[in-house]
């Protein structure tokens, strides 16, 4: 024996304590609650569905849902496109490249509130994006308070941010595309868009798939740049609020209805659960391809 | 020949627009905190007539904004502490050491992070008020203290160290702590880097625990007094915008002094799926 046969949950202990503590229980503890009409106060008691029932009949729910969604399909093409495109570009080591590779990087570091605040007074009403438009003889555009265009403008950030993130992945997967069948494919006589979409491409889809299902996860779960674009109002009405934001504004504080909140977040595992699943079995198929 | 130059010139021409797309926000930002009072912030002039460096002064009299600062360098130290010891002792004992329970402890580290942070939000919160921990920077740092994704990443690089060195030093008569400070830590050095960089940089950048769990201003980290700053004093621009220079300017230093971690970082993380 090389140890005592304590010794490993020693090792374990503060690891352990946090992801059951911290993790594990207010996971279960919120399933539980989510049956209840459990409230900031405490206490609470067995409601049966009642919550799912309410959610099912609450507007707001279904206006957050559709929201959270929407966002998630549209920032999932740009953001598997896009970040490709990019690394195609940076792919290649011309004098400079290392400047222009950390600079694309940038966005992804800096917080999403540092972010939401410098697009905020980019699309301001009287920001510099609209100055450009009304020198270029348009009307100003309502980026932030029309509910529309928010969403639009906090998926627009949301893409902004990601674009140096997702370009590193692809990177280094570019690095492994097999360079003897881009030369055969050459040899061939095919041109770089038909090298690209019959060799790069396909060689890349596993790595597609995983961007894809990590910006849908992040789609999904949208809070930040909606947050600070609306000002923490959801806009006009809360016509623009997404699930996470209804989670935070209907739980929280001292009129907190925790009962509900906790049948909301579990609407939202079920469904990023969901996503996982549906990425997982694509991958399985790309194996048995 | 020819047109090799010409595909080039295509590619810096590529290049230098996603740089513009890229940085030119962080740059106007850096351009409205440095213009002054007498300057109209609307006109769409990149560069200030007079530029100056007193909106630094000045925003730190309408919020304390180097407390949160001070508040969010201490919540991010801790953090980067207790993420890079607790997952490597952890990730260590899940590798190296042989014991009854193991797969027990690795599918709780594994169910852990398919655990969105987003849905145990409110019950969290619950269980931090429970240990009365609420409106403190301890209970800014519990839930993050150590995270599962670093202990399974810590664990990987535990598993790819040969056995050789280790029978041997068990042979020396190490025990199991011994072998794990000297031995193991040094090994994954650059593992752990890492881990520190990214649990620097998540907490430094956290933004709804806070916002959940924070309630008194003295309190805040820069995140959410940035998020108060602009919903209280919007009207001057340069304020807010000398607040967001403050927060993003100590990591983008990190990003340019480290960046080779970071784009590993970044290659390791994915694997999370």
């Amino acid at each position: 024996m090389t140890h005592k046969p304590y010794t490993p949950w020693l090792f374990l202990l503060p690891g352990l304590v946090v992801s059951l503590g911290f993790v594990i229980f207010p996971f279960l503890n919120m399933i539980v609650l989510s049956f209840t009409d459990a409230s900031a106060l405490g206490g609470g008691q067995f409601t049966g569905v009642d919550n799912f029932v309410r959610m099912a009949q609450d507007p707001k729910f279904w206006v957050a849902a559709r929201n959270s969604l929407l966002y998630m399909v549209c920032v999932v093409p740009p953001l598997v496109l896009l970040p490709l495109l990019i690394a195609m570009l940076a792919q290649k080591i011309v004098p400079g490249i290392g400047i222009f590779r950390t600079a694309f990087f940038t966005p992804v570091i800096a917080s999403a509130v540092v972010v939401g605040l410098i697009w905020t007074w980019l699309l301001d009403s009287r920001g510099l994006v609209n100055s450009v438009v009304e020198a270029l003889g348009g009307a100003r555009i309502p980026f932030l308070t029309d509910s529309t265009l928010l969403l639009v403008s906090s998926m627009i950030v949301t893409i902004w941010r990601g674009l140096g993130y997702y370009m590193v992945i692809y990177l280094s997967a570019l690095a492994n595309v097999p360079k003897d069948l881009l030369e055969a494919a050459m040899v061939d006589g095919a041109g770089p868009v038909r090298r690209f979409w019959s060799v790069t491409v396909p060689s890349l889809r596993p790595t597609m798939v995983l961007i894809a299902a990590l910006s849908a996860v992040n789609g999904f779960r949208v809070f930040s740049e909606i947050y600070l674009l609306s000002g923490g109002s959801g806009g006009p009405g809360g016509a623009s609020t997404t699930l996470v934001m209804l989670i935070q504004s209907v739980g929280r504080g001292l009129t907190g209805e925790v009962g509900y909140a906790s049948a909301l977040s579990l609407v939202l595992f079920v469904i990023l659960l969901g996503l996982l699943l549906i990425t997982l079995k694509l991958n399985r198929r790309e194996d048995q391809l | 020949m020819k047109r090799a130059h010409v595909y080039l010139a295509l590619r810096y021409l590529g290049l230098l627009s996603i740089l513009a797309i890229s940085i030119g926000p962080f740059l106007w930002q850096f351009m409205t905190s440095i213009k002054g009072p007498n300057e109209d912030v609307f006109v769409p002039d990149f560069i200030p007539d007079d530029p100056t460096f007193s909106n630094y002064a000045a925003v730190a009299d309408v919020v304390p904004v180097w407390s949160f600062a001070l508040n969010s360098l201490g919540v991010a130290s801790v953090n980067v502490i207790t993420n890079c010891l607790g997952a490597a002792m952890a990730g260590y004992a899940l590798a190296r050491l042989k014991f009854k329970g193991r797969r027990f402890a690795a599918v709780i580290f594994a169910s852990s992070i398919l655990v969105p942070f987003e849905a145990i939000l409110i019950s969290l919160f619950l269980v931090m008020r429970g240990l009365n921990l609420t409106n403190t920077l301890t209970g800014v740092v519990l839930p993050g203290s150590i995270a599962a994704l670093n202990v399974l990443l810590l664990r990987n690089a535990f598993l790819a160290l040969p056995a050789e060195v280790e029978e041997a030093a068990v042979i020396d008569g190490a025990n199991a702590w011994q072998r794990f400070s000297r031995l193991g830590l040094p090994s994954v050095k650059g593992t752990l880097v890492v881990v520190a960089l990214f649990s620097f940089m998540f907490s430094w950048d956290d933004f709804l625990w806070p916002l959940v769990v924070l309630s008194d201003q003295e309190k805040y980290t820069l995140t959410i007094g940035l998020a108060y700053l602009q919903g209280t004093f919007v009207q001057n621009q340069r304020l807010v915008a000398a607040g967001t220079i403050i927060a993003v300017l100590p990591l983008i230093l990190l990003f340019l002094l480290l960046q080779k971690h970071f784009f590993r970082g970044v290659g390791e993380g994915a694997i999370k799926g």
